[in-house]
């Protein structure tokens, strides 16, 4: 058998996602953010919407998502991908518009922006990477950031008294009626990446249903500024995070339609 | 002729948005410009046009909206007055690095902080020199009538859309509460998908075309020559502005010894205080601004080689009077006067301002 017999379509296993471009991805060693692109680019290409879908890049880490994935892109000021979103969304209903932010992006400077993008069951998808710390700006307190959890800007570890508590905004999104589809998931192990890119296909497939806001947090690591090797980091979120922002699905109306209310009384 | 009615400043700009094709609007409540969403909520253009209406959580969430949307190609706007212009400071510098086009309607109010709801003049600066950071500029429009409140609307999208830049309609609460006849623009048909792609499909995001590459739109260039070289090009786009796009009006101008140079409500003011100087035997004429950017240097430059002096009346401290004496040099005294916190000037006290500030001294 020679190298031509191996190298031969009829022996691929596994290739390189054709939305993925052939940018070298900036994101450091160990970072989840690869993975979660690569499953985005997949579920994309997958539902055959790489021509209808717009992508928005937050401020953060993903700040250069938009040099990843072969899709129109807008980039957005910090945390106002959900604004920048709804604005796509509203005037080209056709479309498959989704946001992808980190945990200081959504939860911290953009609260406002996701809760009531969320509230008005704007028809996107919200790809949230919580890795429990800012990375770009080198490892300050999220608003995700654990109790004792050491940062740059928490020196001797979170502590409640001083900076109050993990936000839990998963939980709070659940709650809002216009959300369709709410899970948190991981990508730190090979069942765990299959298990988020079905998430992520059925986000998509509920925008694309209409259903309004579908929400994947993917819980992650930031071993750059944990501080860890990049398996030293996922036994730390196992560990650590897991307990907190526990996977699985928090809510899932996909199949029904969109709460509704009685008129008021006069 | 169109449709003549008799409207609010701030409902007309409603009524344009929706006559002239405007794809969708997304503001958020404030006095003394909350009419233009309400007249838009009670028109329902959705039904009617197509047209997006959405009342966002914030200011903020309004110019990042227009954002999206703008980047999508779509012909979009929003409206506020002053502190949430401030609000909105942020996305207008990113829609001004990014190049998109977009209406942003300021009702001033009188400031700094809350203020007061009563009308101003003092965002000048914020309107023409910056108001979010980086070297960028809007194009500003500063209506004086209700008829321009509804002839500005088009005349803003169209400059917008030439030159891939957020355009304002400078106001205040005189001109957004007053009522006046107004002449309805007709209606335009809104632009469709394929004459998006058609026009805008080099820049637009609205989903990756076979004939065309993906578009990213993005005010990020970690490059700093690359980075210079779009803020040259800003610049160059803000220079042809200058050349191409400059809007003002001349009153009574051709025998003037002395000049009052005033832009939106202050110039209907200055218009009935020539007319009392020209009882008096003074011979005074008025320039009015009505782009604020690009700023019209070239005629003020030309008129202050023939009038013995100028006097700059607005509603604020001395905003713009500091533009009108770089163009005017420095041959001819240029004065201002100015009432602030929501006091509107009376023709009579700009006629003594004159008197007392260019004539008696």
């Amino acid at each position: 058998m020679n190298l031509a017999d191996i190298i031969n379509p009829n022996n691929l296993v596994y290739e390189k996602p054709k939305l993925l471009t052939e940018n070298t991805m900036h994101y450091c060693p160990g970072c989840s953010h690869g993975v979660v692109h690569k499953l985005l680019a997949e579920v994309i290409l997958d539902l055959d919407i790489q021509e209808k879908t717009i992508g928005v890049s937050p401020v953060g880490c993903a700040v250069f998502a938009y040099n990843y994935i072969e899709i129109d892109w807008q980039e957005a000021a910090h945390g106002r991908a959900p604004a920048v979103a709804t604005g796509i969304a509203r005037c080209n209903p056709d479309k498959v518009v989704f946001t992808y932010q980190g945990d200081g992006d959504l939860a911290s400077i953009g609260a406002a922006e996701i809760l009531h993008a969320c509230n008005r069951g704007e028809n996107i998808v919200v790809i949230f990477v919580n890795n429990g710390i800012y990375g770009m700006t080198g490892g300050q307190m999220a608003p995700t950031t654990l109790i004792g959890q050491v940062t740059a800007t928490t020196p001797n570890g979170r502590d409640a008294g001083r900076n109050g508590y993990p936000l839990k905004i998963t939980e709070l999104i659940a709650q809002l009626p216009g959300t369709s589809y709410v899970t948190r998931q991981s990508v730190h192990t090979p069942a765990s990446i299959r298990k988020c890119k079905k998430a992520i296909s059925k986000a998509f497939q509920a925008a694309i249903d209409k259903k309004g806001t579908s929400f994947v947090e993917v819980v992650s690591t930031c071993n750059m500024n944990w501080k860890l090797s990049p398996v030293k980091a996922n036994e730390w979120m196992v560990d650590n995070m897991f307990p907190f922002y526990q996977p699985g699905d928090l809510k899932d109306s996909t199949k029904t339609d969109p709460a509704s209310y009685t008129p008021l009384k006069n | 002729m169109g449709e003549l009615r008799l409207m609010k400043g701030n409902e007309v700009i409603a009524e344009a948005a929706i006559r002239c094709g405007c794809d969708g609007y997304f503001g958020y409540p404030i006095t003394p410009q909350s009419e233009i969403m309400e007249t838009l909520m009670d028109r329902e253009p959705w039904n009617e046009t197509g047209m997006v209406v959405l009342q966002a959580e914030s200011e903020i969430a309004s110019i990042h909206m227009v954002h999206g949307a703008a980047g999508s190609g779509k012909k979009v706007m929003t409206s506020s007055s002053s502190p949430g212009i401030s609000l909105m400071a942020e996305g207008i510098s990113y829609i001004a690095g990014a190049e998109l086009p977009c209406l942003i309607v300021n009702v001033q109010r009188g400031g700094p902080g809350l203020g007061t709801i009563q009308p101003s003049q003092a965002d000048y600066f914020q309107s023409t020199k910056g108001g979010g950071h980086g070297d960028y500029r809007l194009i500003v429009l500063a209506p004086s009538s209700v008829q321009e409140m509804n002839d500005f609307v088009e005349t803003g999208f169209k400059l917008a859309f030439k030159y891939r830049n957020p355009a304002m309609i400078l106001t205040d609460g005189v001109i957004g509460q007053m009522m006046e006849k107004v002449v309805l623009a007709d209606y335009i048909p809104r632009v469709t998908d394929e004459e998006i792609d058609r026009r805008h499909g080099s820049w637009v995001t609205n989903g990756r075309k076979p004939n065309r590459g993906r578009n990213i739109i993005t005010s990020l260039e970690m490059d700093s020559l690359k980075m210079e070289h779009n803020n040259i090009r800003l610049q160059d786009k803000y220079a042809k502005m200058e050349e191409e796009d400059v809007l003002f009006e001349e009153v009574q101008c051709e025998d003037a010894e002395y000049l009052l140079v005033a832009f939106g409500s202050s110039a209907r003011i200055c218009q009935k205080a020539v007319d009392q100087c020209r009882e008096k035997g003074i011979k005074v004429g008025l320039l009015r601004p009505i782009t604020l950017f690009p700023f019209p240097k070239k005629p003020i430059a030309a008129l202050a080689k023939r009038v013995k002096g100028m006097l700059v009346v607005e509603m604020n401290a001395g905003q713009m009077v500091e533009d009108v004496q770089l163009a005017a040099g420095c041959n001819i005294p240029v004065k201002h006067f100015g009432r602030m916190g929501g006091i509107i000037p009376s023709p009579a006290e700009v006629v003594e301002a004159l008197e007392q500030k260019l004539i008696g001294g």
